[in-house]
């Protein structure tokens, strides 16, 4: 569905070198769904409006949906969708119209048009709002109105800059179960860009981790996880006699030695693979020691760790400033991510 | 469903058809778009009427005043400057065309327009339409309303005279477009480089004074001024008049713009994919 081969991007501006894409190879097969991750200014959009023919490469090569972004943008644009990180909709216009122009971009009949649109208001709780301008919708609706006119021509391939943001969790939850029911019934393949990590790891089937402009990972979230990070097991225990029994016990049985770690005189600290399913044989080694644990927590792996352990950064920083109450020091610093679009 | 494939696709595209087919049926959708704020708001095109008419109740009079009919022999001095007028609120409505874009640059919505499949010429074409159709209106009624005032209606003529208008409109649209996105996010430039433009090349058309008192080098500037040839040729068109080779100048002159405007425009929007 998507092929390319050293996907290149470099802005001049102010006599500037910015290299905001470099060298990116990718292959994305029909039926994906696959979501970019990474901070504020990672080239994420920029990769994304090369694919979509809004920008040209430039350098490298990339075909979409069978279409060469350089040298077929008009065949691109006709075969996929493309929801952009900006409000697409016209803000003087109502809701209903822009549904129905959009529409008439992707030639559809009038009738057509009116079927789709109907459908789309209420799956994205856009129902009772047709009539309103789109300037009177709040962030929220706006977004869904988006995500509503993305997906008017039904596209083999669609792609979604950060369609998420500014929506509350139940509107997103309910737009994921929204796109992925209309990815079922249309065969559709999903490409898209969040800061969200909990929402690529719980959507998406492939998760592309990009920063600076290369891809640095990419893989499934399980197995990212998995290569990249531990899950982390924390025993507490009544007494410190019981702690260091414990350890003991742990190191005796070799299994657990290399990443046991004496965090307090009281606590033990287990990083490893599968928390969950080690835990049982872990408690159960304990009990057998006469060293039960008072208390046990086990915190899974996110992909914030795997990018952490990539990195050296932590994606919950750099993308902080997204949140407007944030005035943390990391937000001033991070990388400037203001899209010129 | 299983995953629609690249060969899937491309079967179906099948049915679409290129060309001049998509071209009109792409300037369509683009057109409706525009122009359904324009009919949701008639008041705003009542209201731009006014100034033309007010243009032509208290210029006219002023240059029969100054000019006493020098430059001007024969006809009635409002006969003259009413097909002036006319030209004059084509250029002043589609140099606008590159405004809205301004705005819709800030928000996503251009770019959503840019991904869609629709063809740049019909963008282009569209939205420069837009700013025509209200003159249609504007100047049917204005010659309308000229008409007891002493100006003879040739409306037959008229009207082609408003096609050619359409045509040049369409090519003036299109430069507007196009600098409306060269001066992406400096709204004040779009304007003051509008305006610096628009007045020279409507006073070295001859639309408001005759020429013919003019200066000679004012004159021979104003030969390499398209809009000379269309102001000409709407004049000798409102005065009933078709076979005259004024007019096919005129029309030379409207397709010349049309065409260039639209490769400027498009090569503009294809250069800021960069
Ligand atoms: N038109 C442009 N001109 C110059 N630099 C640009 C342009 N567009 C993007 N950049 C730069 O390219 C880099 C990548 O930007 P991009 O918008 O792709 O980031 P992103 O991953 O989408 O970030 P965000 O999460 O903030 O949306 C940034 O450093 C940005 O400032
Ligand atoms: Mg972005």
């Amino acid at each position: 569905m998507i092929h390319t081969e050293g996907l290149s991007k470099t802005f001049t501006r102010k006599k500037q070198l910015v290299h905001a894409v470099k060298a990116v190879d990718l292959d994305i097969a029909p039926g994906e769904l696959v979501a970019f991750l990474g901070p504020n200014g990672a080239g994420k959009s920029t990769t994304l409006r090369m694919l979509t023919s809004l920008l040209r490469p430039s350098a490298g090569t990339a075909k979409v949906v069978g279409a060469d972004v350089r040298t077929e943008p008009a065949l691109v644009r006709r075969r996929i969708g493309y929801i952009g990180q900006g409000n697409g909709a016209g803000h003087n216009y109502r809701v209903i119209d822009e549904l129905h122009v959009q529409g008439s971009f992707y030639g559809l009949s009038p009738a057509v048009s009116r079927e789709r649109a109907d459908a789309l208001l209420p799956a994205l709780q856009l129902d009772g709002l047709e009539k309103r301008p789109v300037m009177s919708l709040s962030g929220g609706q706006r977004r869904r109105l988006d995500v509503a006119m993305g997906l008017m021509n039904h596209p083999a391939l669609l792609f979604l800059d950060e369609p998420s943001t500014g929506m509350d969790p139940q509107g997103r939850a309910n737009l994921w179960e929204h796109i992925t029911t209309m990815r079922e019934d249309l065969g559709m393949t999903l490409v898209l860009t969040t800061h969200y990590l909990e929402e690529a790891d719980d959507m998406a089937e492939r998760v592309i981790v990009i920063d600076h402009g290369t891809v640095i990972a990419d893989d499934s979230p399980e197995q990212l996880k998995l290569d990249h990070a531990d899950d982390v097991v924390t025993l507490s225990f009544h007494s410190s006699d019981e702690a260091e029994l414990a350890e003991q016990a742990l190191r005796t049985d070799g299994r657990h030695a290399d990443s046991l770690d004496v965090r307090t005189p009281e606590t033990l600290v287990i990083t490893t693979d599968h928390g969950a399913r080690k835990l049982p044989s872990i408690l159960y080694l304990l009990d057998a020691a006469g060293a039960p644990p008072a208390a046990a927590t086990i915190r899974e792996a996110t992909l914030d760790d795997v990018f952490l352990h990539l990195t050296g950064r932590s994606l919950r920083e750099s993308t902080e400033q997204d949140t407007p109450a944030s005035g943390s020091p990391t937000a001033a610093n991070a990388t400037n991510g203001v899209d010129a679009a | 469903m299983i995953a629609r494939t690249v060969e899937d696709i491309a079967v179906a595209e099948k049915r679409h058809t290129g060309g001049l087919r998509r071209f009109t049926s792409d300037t369509r959708a683009v057109f409706k778009r525009e122009i359904m704020l324009v009919l949701r708001d008639p008041f705003s095109l009542i209201f731009s009427l006014l100034q033309p008419l007010v243009f032509l109740a208290l210029f006219a009079p002023l240059l029969a005043g100054t000019v006493g009919g020098g430059g001007i022999d024969g006809a009635s001095t409002r006969q003259w400057f009413l097909p002036g007028v006319v030209v004059m609120i084509c250029v002043f409505g589609t140099g606008m065309t590159g405004s809205n874009l301004q705005y819709e640059m800030q928000t996503g919505s251009y770019e959503r327009i840019l991904a869609s499949p629709l063809g740049r010429a019909s963008i282009l074409t569209g939205r420069a339409l837009k700013e025509f159709a209200p003159l249609v209106v504007q100047a049917l009624l204005i010659t309308l309303l000229a008409a007891p005032f002493g100006v003879t209606l040739h409306l037959a003529h008229v009207l082609v005279g408003i096609l050619v208008l359409g045509v040049f409109g369409i090519g003036l649209g299109a430069l507007s477009y196009a600098l409306a996105i060269a001066t992406r996010g400096k709204e004040w430039m779009f304007w003051a480089v509008q305006q610096s433009l628009t007045f020279p090349l409507l006073l070295l058309s001859g639309m408001m004074l005759p020429l013919e008192t003019g200066p000679t080098w004012m004159q021979t500037l104003a030969r390499f001024n398209p809009l000379t040839y269309i102001v000409s040729a709407e004049r000798e068109l409102f005065t009933g008049t078709f076979a005259s080779p004024t007019v096919l100048w005129g029309l030379v002159a409207a397709v010349a713009t049309c065409a260039g405007g639209l490769a400027t425009g498009i090569r503009t929007i294809r250069r800021s994919a960069r």
